[in-house]
């Protein structure tokens, strides 16, 4: 970095190759959304990476200002050695055989003083740009997870976990190498190479020039390396990419692997992807040995010609020999970092992607945006009452491809009101809960809450308004009772175990290793799918809303949960506003109102009973389902 | 040396893999192995690059010689021919070192273009080798090791190892040898500054290694915590949903803003060791090397020492810094490859499922029979009781049977011994009379079709996925498989059954990819069938639509079907209720709600309802 490398140690060292960063790849939803938009990336804003690295570096300014001005004095503290032994060998030994000390005196103590000076100011440096480096990776991942969090669900269902993931890991992983190396390495070269230029033409401007005239072949070289090594990283960055989703599906499902008998067929799939990697790898590390052996041929060309030309000046006396001497140690110098260019063009190449990536991300704006004066539910009069009132009017929806999920839309429910609603899949159920959460914002028309616009309510307000229980039962890392608060932060224990003892959970929960203080991912392994719906219903009692819904949120329970679970909602919905979307018609018996959906429309509205009376659709279905019954 | 932390540093991490690198099954309390018996396990993969290693260190060790050796021919060329202004003399010492100028290029060029190809290789062989025995272990071992752990030994480890023998290995031979013939050099120009030139080698080579020590602590727990900070972001990630519904994500901007600092202090303190050794490495030899030129100088100047001596002197001592310096750096990276050789092999090492099973057929038509089967995870609690204490349960060829019972009663459990994903702990299974133990693995499983509860698509088509329950089974058994299941959605695919599906393609719904996993077991009609809840995930039109068509399947199979719901017990025959790690009662439908309470209370919900009057269908 800033040692003053000598021949040997720059001339050869390190492996310098495209370290191919390993993208996360996350574990794939439990659900995975339909893709509504085909967009591989999102595009990225021209400008938008400068702009955000503008708006990173700007809050230090100062600091790295005074870093470079650090490294600006440490590399001529660095650099005055050969300088001093030129010195030495022109005026100090002549004048010590005249018995003068004094000149050997002075240069010693230069020496000393610089041998001094310039680790101080090393250490002073690698303090301030580490500060700075920290400071910018620390805000620039609070953004990028702040983003991500604000950003609505439609983006998150068409950009998967695993690349918003590899945004706040190896992207950033990228950068912080480039920052805390690169960077510095770059800075550092690019002075040392600088000071020797000038200190070159100082000595000898003649030797100077001839030997700055070499700069050109090595930067076209540096070019053709940078272009050809480029194209190889981009190869080695896919194969890699899918080399580890071959793999990481392949063990994540290694039940219907072996089950299914894929073990011979997935060694020769692996075996593909394997043999490309490999192939990528070796490519990029015959690149660098191409670019690591023609610019030491050129560098020592060169050497040999300023050497030589540099004898004559010295036989014509036009040259003195500590000058050719120091000359000599310099120029060796001069072509030190030709390799270490190398590793910087690799690091800047991946560290420019990732800052392209995650300006990407962060350009994307949240569909569903704050509103810039947010009103206030209107208070609960009623003790009685805890609902709210909902109102779609003509409430419309499509995807941004124009595909229309949800004709114009009117419903009106009244405060306390438990509807359910039912219908094939595609009808449209989950998109009505989706609004209703605002996961969406409507394409047309609104959905009043006590007649607020959905809209205008800040996050906070509408949260305390509305929560719902999905289908997808995820637990953060944590405890049980931990996973259950979420629902209501602060939540004592006592309230935390009623909530599980409410909605059934609570013997199963207790029954854990540590109880309630399980560890999900510790000890949670073999928690099913049902134990961790009924986790999310107490999480959902525990947050007490004014509007609950529930999307297909029993689908795992078997039937003594499922009773479980609506004796608890007999209660727990009491006076609630309350919109149970189910494809289990046993759940529907506990609701004021039935809804029937088809292709987006209401078809069928009236209580349960009114609709098995009927001769509709509700009252086939229910009677198919009496008879599967026991 | 620069740049040989930069690439000891930077293996391709993710941040999450290494994260639970402590928590790695045997990984924590394992004593650590010498370093050497470690790497040498490698030794059956580098022997095929064996002579390429060698002509790679022979390169890289020549041509760090051509390096040294030039500031000797300055050296010369500054005494000789310039002193003496014999331009004669100069040109077979200018030819010279240009001659050692282009060996040194071609060397060093040599020394990478050996390894390149070989070396990826071997990092490929490594890699497939471990896939192939990862694919082969049983379940309960990827029970114990998380996808993230297994990924980084086959991505992080693999690149480091190859690293290892690409470039520490090499100048951890070649620095040795260029210092030996350093040492020779610098005593053959002046012993006396030789001396003063050696005095700093010992204290640097102590200082790096102790720094190393307590850099690489700091650098694993700044791995640790990206790890931790990983794995906040990808919760964060996948529980959007949970967050929005609650408007949490504050306080979880909260738990990430905590340990984003704690990171950045880690990374500060990790700066500070750095900025420490930096200093010393850069300004100890400095130090040293002034009084060289001081004494060097003194000696010139009373004849003892020629000036041309002095430059060569000077210039080899600069250049012996970097094999000094490195040196704990090259150990370290030692170290590194040794622990990652060390969890290639913990994953080789583990012992293979014995398969001895040599029976071609099955006997007479006897159905399953599972007599005094017990099970108990491995990892359970030493004072819980097993999951399975003691099965008995017959089902007759041709028979479908249901099993039911509370969840966490062992339901799935039970059917994931009949393919041997689990191994039983105690008492036998038999297909048509023969123990499951006597036939090999390949046969059973082909034998035996199951669909999962969680149904698990892999990146492939939808036909590939659908008949990989049945290699060699063509249009009309993928179009029958579908029809069961029915999967009609497939045919309004972007490309119908040739659509990619799974994490590189489409990603279908919970319903849509239980059907699918539901056709690739039925597929080929295979002689038993087990059936994890298999409608779980379906609406209740679809759900009746498969149940007809699968009554068909089932008619012709033996068939062991898990349900948690009235409509899917009514597909079998017969009723088996678990419990308490033992079957309960076996019976039809009616006959168990009549008599068997525990099943009328699963089946209904409510313990105390009676029989009569419900049980008409």
């Amino acid at each position: 970095m800033t040692t003053t490398a000598e021949p040997a140690k720059a001339a050869d060292n390190g492996p310098a190759e495209p370290a191919v960063p390993v993208t996360a790849v996350g574990p794939a939803g439990s659900e995975p959304p339909p893709p509504p938009a085909d967009e591989e990336d999102i595009p990225v804003p021209p400008g938008a990476p400068r702009a955000l690295l503008r708006s990173l570096l700007g809050p230090h300014r100062a600091r790295i200002a005074v870093a470079m001005l650090v490294i600006l004095v440490q590399q001529a503290a660095m650099q005055a050695g050969p300088l001093l032994v030129a010195v030495a060998m022109d005026r100090a030994i002549p004048a010590l055989r005249d018995h003068d000390s004094g000149p050997l005196i002075a240069v010693t103590a230069g020496y000393l003083f610089c041998a001094l000076l310039s680790p101080v100011l090393q250490w002073v440096f690698i303090k301030v740009s580490a500060r700075v480096n920290q400071d910018i990776l620390l805000e620039l991942r609070g953004r990028i997870f702040r983003h991500a969090q604000r950003l609505s669900l439609d983006f998150h269902e068409r950009y998967t976990s695993g690349r918003i993931i590899s945004r706040a890991t190896s992207d950033i992983d990228a950068l912080r190498e480039l920052l805390s190396e690169g960077l510095q390495e770059l800075l550092t070269v690019f002075l040392s190479v600088c000071y020797i230029s000038v200190l070159l033409l100082v000595l000898d401007w003649r030797l100077g020039l001839v030997s700055l005239v070499s700069v050109v072949p090595l930067a076209l070289i540096a070019r053709s390396f940078r272009s050809r090594s480029r194209r190889v990283y981009r190869r080695s960055r896919t194969s890699a990419a899918s080399l580890i989703v071959r793999f990481t599906e392949t063990m994540n499902g290694i039940r219907p692997v072996q089950a299914f008998r894929r073990e011979k067929a997935n060694d020769e799939a692996f075996a593909v992807v394997n043999r490309q990697s490999a192939t990528a790898t070796a490519d990029g590390l015959l690149e660098i040995a191409r670019y690591v052996g023609l610019s030491r041929v050129t560098a020592n060309l060169w050497i040999t010609g300023v050497v030589l030309l540099g004898a004559y000046l010295v036989v014509e006396d036009s040259l003195e020999l500590g000058v050719l001497t120091a000359f000599t140690l310099y120029l060796r110098r001069l072509y030190d970092p030709v390799d270490q260019l190398a590793m910087f063009l690799n690091s800047y190449q991946s560290a420019a992607a990732a800052l392209e990536k995650i300006a990407g991300l962060l350009a994307h704006e949240p569909t569903v945006a704050e509103p810039a004066e947010p009103k206030e539910l209107p208070a609960l009069g009623d003790t009685t009452v805890k609902g709210r009132e909902v109102a779609f009017e003509g409430t419309r929806f499509a995807y941004r491809t124009g595909k229309e999920v949800l004709p114009p839309f009117d419903l009106r429910i009244p405060a306390g009101q438990t509807v359910a609603v039912v219908g094939a899949t595609g009808a449209g159920k989950s998109t009505v809960a989706k609004l209703l959460a605002r996961f969406y914002d409507p394409t047309d028309g609104r959905i009043r809450l006590d007649g607020v616009d959905l809209r205008e309510l800040a996050t906070p307000e509408l949260r305390r308004g509305v929560v719902m229980v999905t289908q997808e039962s995820f637990l953060f890392s944590g405890t049980v009772a931990e996973n259950i608060a979420i629902g209501r932060p602060g939540a004592t224990r006592e309230e935390v175990e009623q909530a599980a003892r409410d909605i059934g959970a609570y013997e199963f929960v207790a029954a854990l290793p540590d109880g309630f203080d399980t560890d999900v991912r510790k000890r949670g392994g073999r928690i099913s799918a049902g134990q961790r719906q009924l986790v999310a219903f107490a999480r959902a009692l525990l947050a007490d809303p004014a509007v609950l819904i529930l999307d297909e949120a029993t689908s795992s329970l078997d039937v003594p949960g499922e009773q479980a679970v609506q004796r608890a909602m007999r209660t727990v919905l009491a006076g609630r506003t309350a919109v149970i979307i189910a494809h289990r018609l046993s759940t529907v018996e506990i609701a004021d109102r039935v809804l029937v959906m088809d292709q987006g429309r209401i078809v069928e509205d009236g209580s349960p009973q009114e609709l098995i009376d009927g001769s509709g659709r509700f009252a086939d279905l229910h009677r198919a389902w009496r008879d599967s019954l026991v | 040396m620069a740049e040989n932390r930069h690439d000891t540093d930077n293996p391709p991490t993710d941040g999450t893999e290494k994260t639970d690198e402590t928590a790695g099954p045997g990984a924590a309390a394992a004593p650590r192995r010498s370093t050497v018996r470690s790497l040498l396990r490698l030794w059956p993969y580098a022997r095929a690059v064996r002579g390429r290693l060698t002509v790679s260190v022979t390169a890289a060790t020549l041509g760090m010689l051509s390096t040294l050796a030039v500031p000797v021919i300055l050296g010369r060329i500054v005494d000789g021919p310039l002193a003496t202004r014999d331009l004669a003399a100069l040109w077979p010492l200018v030819g010279l070192l240009l001659l050692v100028g282009l060996l040194e290029a071609g060397l060093f060029y040599t020394r990478r273009v050996v390894l390149a190809r070989p070396l990826a290789g071997l990092e490929t062989a490594m890699r497939g080798d471990l896939f192939a025995k990862l694919q082969r272990l049983p379940v309960s071992f990827h029970d114990r090791w998380g996808s993230g752990q297994l990924l980084s030994r086959a991505t992080a480890d693999m690149y480091t190892m190859r690293l290892f023998l690409a470039f520490p290995l090499v100048f951890l031979i070649v620095n040795s040898v260029m210092f030996l013939a350093g040492t020779a050099v610098m005593f053959t120009q002046d012993w006396r500054l030789a001396l003063i030139a050696l005095a700093p080698v010992v204290p640097l080579f102590v200082l790096t290694r102790s720094f190393e020590h307590g850099y690489s602590g700091a650098s694993r727990r700044a791995q640790d915590q990206n790890g931790d900070l990983a794995t906040v972001v990808e919760e964060s990630v996948l529980g959007i949903r949970i967050l929005k519904a609650f408007g949490r994500h504050r306080s979880m901007a909260e738990r990430f803003r905590a340990q984003s600092h704690e990171l950045r202090r880690t990374e500060l303190h990790k700066a500070h060791l750095l900025a420490n050794l930096w200093a010393v490495i850069v300004g100890l030899p400095e130090i040293v090397l002034a009084c060289a030129l001081a004494v060097g100088a003194y000696l010139v100047a009373h004849d003892e020492l020629s000036a041309g001596s002095l430059v060569a002197f000077l210039s080899t001592a600069l250049a012996l810094r970097w094999p000094v310096e490195s040196l704990g750096w090259l150990l370290a990276y030692a170290n590194e490859a040794a622990t990652a050789t060390d969890r290639f092999f913990e994953v080789l090492d583990e012992p293979d499922t014995p398969d001895p099973g040599t029976a071609t057929g099955l006997a007479a038509p006897d159905g399953i029979r599972f007599t005094g089967v017990r099970f108990r995870y491995p990892d359970a609690p030493a004072d819980s009781p097993d999951l399975l204490s003691g099965i008995d349960l017959h089902v007759r060829s041709g028979e479908t049977m249901a099993l039911v019972g509370a969840t966490g009663s062992g339901k799935t459990t039970l059917t994931a011994l009949l393919p041997r994903l689990y191994e039983a702990t105690a008492g036998t299974i038999t297909l048509d009379g023969r123990d499951i133990r006597d036939l090999p693995r390949q046969r059973l499983r082909e034998t035996v079709a199951v669909a999962f509860e969680e149904p698990t698509l892999f990146s492939a088509t939808v036909r590939e996925n659908v008949l990989m329950g049945a290699p060699g089974a063509g249009d009309e058994q993928l179009r029958s498989a579908l029809a069961t299941a029915q999967a009609d959605f497939v045919a309004r695919l972007p490309e119908g059954p040739d659509t990619e599906v799974g994490e590189q393609g489409l990603s279908l719904s919970g319903g849509q990819r239980q059907r699918l996993a539901l056709a690739r077991a039925v597929v080929g009609d295979p002689a038993f069938l087990v059936l994890d809840d298999p409608l779980s995930a379906l609406d209740v039109h679809t759900e009746a639509l498969v149940e007809r068509a699968l009554r068909e399947v089932l008619g012709t199979t033996t068939a062991l079907v898990v349900a948690h719901r009235p409509s899917t017990v009514l597909l079998a025959d017969r009723v088996a209720v678990l419990a308490d790690g033992r079957i309960e009662a076996v019976g039809t439908h009616q006959e168990l709600l009549r008599d068997c309470p525990h099943y009328r209370e699963l089946m209904s919900g409510e313990a105390a309802l009676a029989p009569e009057g419900s049980a008409a269908p």
